[in-house]
């Protein structure tokens, strides 16, 4: 697979459709396997690397996982485009930054995602648009259940999918949904809203930030624990939670608009008017502003943009993408380039230009 | 960067992750060990950010927190250098980096790891998917896929042969290899490489 050919398309999971999808950005399921007759990774000699990356490659892509796969071998790709996979979420930066023979086999919605030698063997993941993790479990089953049928998965009765971390063992899922939070975040109710699920077992984390640093007023809420509940129980848990903090985000929205209309209003007109106006704007600038662009679009404050076109933005913005959009030109900085895209990207007036498949 | 409690080169830099904050503690091998020894509790884990940066927080408090509960200094010296027979990786190492070394450490050390995980998860049993395959015959199921496991440590066997050039013993192991391997081969799997 060319990487080019995904610089004009955006995954799925960033359509902005889904049920809920004004609030949750994505439903993701995750599951970590490894194959029994291998040292872990951070144990594996270079030689084992290899073959545990060949023996996973050669069987996964000769089995059907209920959609084609493109396979990527990220241990001889470019930074930069290991870089451009990190900001699709598609790997994770220690899988970008890791050493040896490792390797990542995608679908062509940019749904499946099949990380080979990542902290586990294998890492299967699947990214649904919008509030949909029965959609993505149901997924993940059948692509876990044809993959085992290839290969021995380390398991212990009692232990159950034993994994490279202990924090993982068990079932091996991690069930996880994105969330678009503004209202929370400005009314200043995000952090009693994070001490609750805390105290409910559930971890936060910000998406694209160091550790639970958010930018852009995007949260990550998953599972903690992967021993002891079916994965059933643990999709529930986190899909039970997702309906009351949609519910307080909509209340939060709702006061914003009712008491303080033309306020937001304000913060709103003008932070659309920085992205389409700037000259150089950084990353994080970038994300807050439309942050707050994707909020005035869902209270019907700005009339001519698409969310479609908004999620889009937020990843085209990253700087692998910006990168490889402008041709590898060196010659200007990103937060230059940034600023232009964005101008043009408005200035344009079609906000689904951008877009092309 | 010395230590924060002698002199020595800091060589273990520990990020304790605790409700709402982020502590970072250097020390030199020998504070550090204390130190994994006699952290208590934790906050039961980091699980991670299941996209960037997903499970990668050390895991110092709760990896050490019910390993000292009624061990002495000598026990715990005596248990740090316990190692896996099949991966080699020692206890020690393992508290240190937060990970395993290969699937056969969960029963080397199921006994250290009972508390940790139950710390971890509040439990010890898995309920969730189970592989449909069944074990080859003659495997004791209760095992799980340790029989498969068992080449790693076959594996450094048949290096040392070669090295001692003992290419008999080389040539048995080899063989002993790939006998398990075929028995555990899936049988679509095998198809798929006879047509290949």
């Amino acid at each position: 697979m060319r990487l080019d050919t995904l610089t004009n398309s955006i995954g799925e999971w960033l359509r902005g459709t889904g049920p809920d999808s004004d609030i949750v950005m994505s439903s993701r399921v995750r599951l970590a396997r490894n194959l029994a007759q291998f040292p872990f990774v951070s144990r594996a000699t270079e030689q084992d690397r290899a073959e545990t990356e060949r023996v996973l490659r050669e069987r996964i892509v000769a089995v059907p996982v209920g959609q084609e796969l493109d396979y990527i071998d990220v241990g001889h790709l470019e930074e930069i485009d290991r870089r451009f996979l990190v900001e699709r979420q598609l790997i994770s930066r220690e899988h970008a930054d890791a050493q040896g023979a490792r390797g990542v086999a995608i679908d062509r919605l940019e749904q499946v995602s099949l990380m080979i030698n990542e902290e586990d063997h294998l890492r299967i993941q699947c990214m649904h648009s919008g509030l949909d993790l029965h959609g993505a479990w149901e997924q993940i089953k059948v692509v876990d259940d044809q993959i085992e049928r290839v290969v021995s998965y380390a398991f212990h009765p009692r232990w159950g999918y034993l994994t490279a971390c202990p924090t993982n063992v068990g079932t091996g899922i991690r069930v996880s949904v994105m969330l678009h939070l503004p209202a929370l975040v400005i009314t200043r109710q995000i952090d009693k809203v994070f001490r609750s699920l805390h105290k409910i077992s559930l971890a936060v984390r910000g998406l694209y930030g160091e550790g639970s640093q958010a930018m852009g007023d995007f949260y990550q809420i998953s599972n903690q624990t992967t021993l002891g509940r079916t994965e059933d129980e643990l999709v529930q848990q986190v899909a039970d939670v997702v309906p009351v903090l949609i519910d307080y985000e909509r209340r939060a929205r709702d006061f914003l608009v009712r008491e303080t209309q033309q306020n937001v209003h304000d913060q709103v007109s003008r932070a659309y008017g920085i992205l389409r106006t700037a000259q150089t704007i950084s990353n994080e600038e970038t994300m807050q502003l439309l942050s707050r662009v994707r909020m005035g679009v869902l209270l019907g404050l700005i009339g001519d943009v698409k969310i479609a076109d908004i999620n889009s933005l937020l990843i085209r913005t990253q700087p692998a993408h910006l990168h490889k959009l402008r041709g590898g030109d060196e010659d200007t900085s990103d937060d230059i380039e940034r600023a232009r895209y964005l101008r043009n990207h408005f200035e344009g007036g079609d906000s689904s230009r951008t877009i092309t498949n | 960067m010395k230590c924060q409690q002698c002199d020595n080169q800091a060589v273990f830099h520990i990020t304790e992750l605790e409700t709402g904050n982020v502590r970072e503690v250097h020390l030199c091998e020998e504070h550090a060990r204390v130190y994994l020894n006699q952290s208590e509790g934790g906050d039961g884990g980091d699980p991670g950010d299941p996209g960037a940066g997903e499970g990668k927080g050390q895991k110092g408090g709760a990896l050490s927190g019910p390993l000292g509960v009624g061990q002495t200094a000598e026990d715990l010296a005596v248990l740090d250098k316990r190692c896996c027979d099949m991966c080699g990786i020692t206890f020690f190492e393992f508290r240190n980096q937060g990970r395993l070394g290969c699937p056969h450490d969960y029963l080397q050390f199921e006994k250290e790891l009972d508390p940790l995980i139950a710390n971890i998860h509040g439990a010890t049993e898995h309920t969730g998917r189970r592989p449909s395959r069944a074990v080859p015959a003659g495997v004791d199921a209760a095992s799980g896929t340790d029989g498969l496991t068992a080449i790693i440590g076959l594996r450094h066997g048949m290096k040392e042969a070669i090295s001692r050039e003992d290419y008999e013993s080389a040539k048995e192991t080899r063989d002993a290899i790939r006998g398990i391997e075929d028995a555990w081969m899936p049988p679509a799997a095998k198809a798929g490489e006879e047509n290949a």
